[in-house]
């Protein structure tokens, strides 16, 4: 069995990027790719068992990590159990909700016509987007979005900061909705100081057309014309 | 080493002054019930044990709903 002082060691050579292969099942292709281990701290050794906390990137294989620790220590060793604390801005909070809470929330809505606690417990699909940056767009371009357009930078009202291209990014009204998942095509600065070219190309749109007015033209053809 | 995104902060920067006409659209909160169902998401404790699809098919089942999905973590 490895010593106490050994597990602690090895641990702190598993933060930072490490090589990792995913696991034989595993829902990605089995070839090798880097993530970053953020942190991993080990919060309890009782004999053979280690309780240990990480913050990871997504797409690490904890159940890998733990594996390839054994392999390191010598002994071998296998993941027991898992509990995720958090997924990009989800935490265990109060939003955090078991499926009892939801079936007695439900169980009022639709048998007493109480919609107050679902629509408490369902949260804005927003509220995924919290880390992901933003780009704020003119009402003019939103719909031209929603009908699949890439995001010319005139349909720029507002952006955050540090965008570079090839990021992945959420196109926004001013109001604050959702219109699609978009993947930068400049910087942020260049967005700022460009007057035309694109901005990002939409990946996956979220709002339904028509939810603002269609303010684009379609290219006439020959055959349109007079 | 690199930042987690959750610790990035951004400002946010303007390059046009427009503002949003009130007619169009609306701000997430303000959402009609069925949009909110619509175009909600829930942080769902999920038990081990069953798995994310089972999950989906009761949470379907329990709010009488025909379209819902679970996203962030596939196996692990």
């Amino acid at each position: 069995m490895a010593s106490e002082e050994a597990i602690r060691r090895i641990f702190k050579e598993f933060v930072g990027p490490i090589y990792q292969k995913p696991p034989v099942r595993s829902s990605v292709k089995r070839e090798v790719r880097i993530r970053t281990i953020y942190s991993l701290e080990v919060l309890e050794i009782s004999q053979n068992h280690v309780l240990f906390h990480t913050s990871c990137q997504g797409g690490t294989y904890i159940r890998k990590i733990c594996y390839d620790i054994g392999e390191v220590l010598g002994c071998g060793a296998h993941m027991r159990e898992l509990r995720r604390t958090r997924t990009g801005p989800f935490v265990e909070d109060r939003s955090l909700t078991t499926l009892q809470t939801l079936s007695d929330a439900c169980s009022k809505w639709l048998k007493e016509g109480n919609e107050e606690e679902v629509r408490h417990i369902v949260r804005p699909m927003e509220d995924c987007l919290k880390f992901i940056p933003k780009i704020y767009l003119r009402d003019s371009a939103v719909d031209a979005i929603c009908h699949g357009a890439s995001l010319a930078v005139p349909g720029v009202v507002s952006l955050e900061s540090d965008i570079k291209a090839n990021d992945e990014v959420a196109l926004f009204t001013q109001k604050g909705e959702v219109v699609a998942l978009a993947k930068a095509a400049m910087a942020t600065d260049d967005i700022l100081n460009f007057d035309h070219g694109i901005a990002a190309k939409s990946e996956r749109v979220l709002m339904s057309p028509g939810t603002y007015p269609r303010m684009w033209q379609t290219r006439k053809t020959e055959n349109d014309k007079g | 080493m690199a930042t987690p995104p959750w610790e990035i902060t951004r400002s946010l920067l303007a390059k046009a002054s427009e503002e949003t006409d009130p007619k169009y659209g609306c701000t997430p909160e303000n959402r009609s019930f069925r949009n909110h169902l619509r175009y909600g998401v829930i942080n769902l404790d999920k038990p081990p044990g069953p798995t994310s699809h089972e999950v989906v098919a009761w949470v379907k089942r329990i709010m009488n709903i025909e379209r819902a999905g679970h996203g962030g973590t596939l196996e692990i």
